[in-house]
């Protein structure tokens, strides 16, 4: 057993006022869990725990100010074995008063305690969220009973938010928003490109790709066919990546729960700049599957879509790996930032005429750079420099992506 | 279709693909890549929907004869002319 106790969290604190518990007894705790919210002089602060195991008590009542050092919450820790009346829980269950009767003793000797097991106060609508997740709620007009929490017990956690608003974001009421809301956009933006930087450990690689033999495919390609049937370089970028990323498993899925979950099929989010200011990368799903005439097709209903604000919920939430291009415009190299729980984005700056060296002799040719910015805690620059290389490789055979 | 009658096309076919922009503000000699921050994807929506409205096919191979406004109705112009030979007298 452990004592989960009030942290000093700075040298001039004496004591903290605890506000809120996320956590209750019988729930299981992993280290880094946040399980309670201490109101210091510095403001609502999220504690975290540094221990496995299951919550055995809660000690201190909410609303307590108690010096730093008190236990908070005894935990059992892992491996440990349950006590006695916990062991006994089968039996128990047949005689409900025999395993209170020890919990109530234990009570006795530590007041004050929770008046009720850990509800939430009534002002939040019986939901359990931590403050920084029910600032950001605010904020942002977010209504936490349509939050789903993946936080301990169920409680809502900023990054539950933070997904939330990009949804909000990519999906807009359109009862309230026949027009985009650029502001809500570029606040759900902003939370998930600094949850990106702050959690992923990025690397970046680049490659330099001659793509005139993709030039001269599509100008034949598209000579015989109307203007609604023609396809743009773009196809063959998204085409070539999802190709790769099939081969490629290490950059195609998601890391959640300190995991990477490579994905069974590969969908390419497509970063689609919105006029005015926004951004948004919804799915072309089975983007490898496609001809690259069906893939062009879906890209511009998509685009068109996005533009317009009809983006449906499994284009937002489903994309494996994210494709983000400059277009004939613009400069020739872009970094990009992952998009969690993504694990690879794949950039494709603006095509540019250089001097290139073609079997031994120097002549124009267009050239783009693509880069690679992947997740460390799933891929290396070895692995990533294969599949930037593989790019490249699919980009020199265009007539058979 | 006159002058007149093109230039409103044209410039109906923009603002649809880039509504917030005041269309007559746009000087008629910029490149509309530039002036409308239009996208090669805009621009082949821009060819299209000229396609579907005035039946000109536009050739890749022509595009830079579209990219600004001016242009674009001098090249209209041009192929709604060699269209209608055909049907003429």
């Amino acid at each position: 057993m452990a004592d989960f106790c009030m942290p000093s969290l700075g040298p001039d604190m004496e004591a903290g006022t605890l506000v809120e518990w996320l956590v209750k007894p019988g729930d299981r705790v992993k280290r880094g869990d946040i399980v309670a919210v201490v109101e210091t002089q510095k403001g609502a602060i999220e504690i975290e725990i540094f221990q496995a195991g299951q919550v055995e008590q809660i000690l201190v009542n909410l609303h307590s100010k108690v010096p730093v050092g008190t236990p908070l919450a005894r935990i059992r820790v892992e491996g440990e074995a349950a006590p006695a009346a916990a062991q006994a829980r089968p039996a128990a269950l047949a005689v409900p008063a025999a395993p209170a009767a020890p919990a109530a003793a234990a009570m006795s000797l530590r007041a004050p305690l929770p008046v009720a097991p850990i509800a939430a106060p009534a002002a939040f609508g019986g939901v359990r969220a931590s403050p920084a997740a029910r600032q950001l709620a605010e904020q942002r007009g977010i209504d936490l009973a349509t939050v789903s929490g993946s936080g301990p017990g169920g409680a809502i956690t900023y990054a539950d938010v933070e997904r939330r608003l990009g949804e909000a974001a990519a999906v807009p009421d359109k009862k309230t928003a026949p027009w985009l809301d650029l502001d809500a956009m570029r606040a759900a933006i902003a939370a998930a490109m600094a949850r990106s930087k702050r959690d992923i450990p990025h690397y970046y690689i680049e490659h330099q790709v001659d793509v005139t033999a993709c030039e001269q495919w599509l100008a034949q390609h598209n000579a015989k066919l109307p203007p609604d049937s023609r396809v743009l370089i773009g196809a063959l970028a998204v085409k070539a990546v999802a190709l790769a990323a099939r081969r490629f498993p290490a950059f195609n899925g998601f890391y959640r729960d300190n995991r990477f979950e490579p994905a069974p099929a590969v969908h390419v989010g497509m970063a689609i700049a919105i006029r005015g200011g926004g951004l948004a990368a919804p799915a072309l799903h089975d983007a490898d599957q496609l001809s690259l005439g069906d893939l062009m097709s879906r890209m511009r209903d998509l685009v068109q879509r996005t533009r317009a604000g009809r983006i449906r919920s499994s284009e937002i939430s489903d994309p494996t790996i994210t494709v983000s291009s400059l277009g004939e415009r613009g400069v020739e190299v872009l970094y990009g930032i992952i998009y969690p729980p993504q694990v690879a984005i794949v950039g494709f700056g603006k095509t540019v005429v250089r001097p290139w060296v073609v079997d031994g002799a120097i002549g124009p040719r267009s050239v783009v750079t693509v880069t690679l910015s992947a997740d460390h805690r799933t891929s290396d620059g070895h692995a990533g420099a294969l599949f930037l290389a593989e790019i490249g490789k699919l980009l020199q055979e265009p007539d058979k992506l | 279709m006159t002058d007149i009658e093109l230039r409103k096309v044209v410039q109906e076919e923009l603002n649809n693909i880039a509504p917030e922009i005041d269309i007559a503000a746009v000087d008629p000699a910029a490149d509309l890549r530039e002036a409308m921050d239009i996208d090669s994807m805009d621009f082949l929506n821009f060819i299209t929907a000229i396609h579907r409205r005035l039946g000109i096919d536009i050739p890749e191979t022509d595009y830079p004869k579209m990219v600004t406004i001016d242009k674009a109705i001098a090249y209209l112009t041009a192929q709604c002319a060699t269209k209608a030979k055909p049907r003429g007298p």
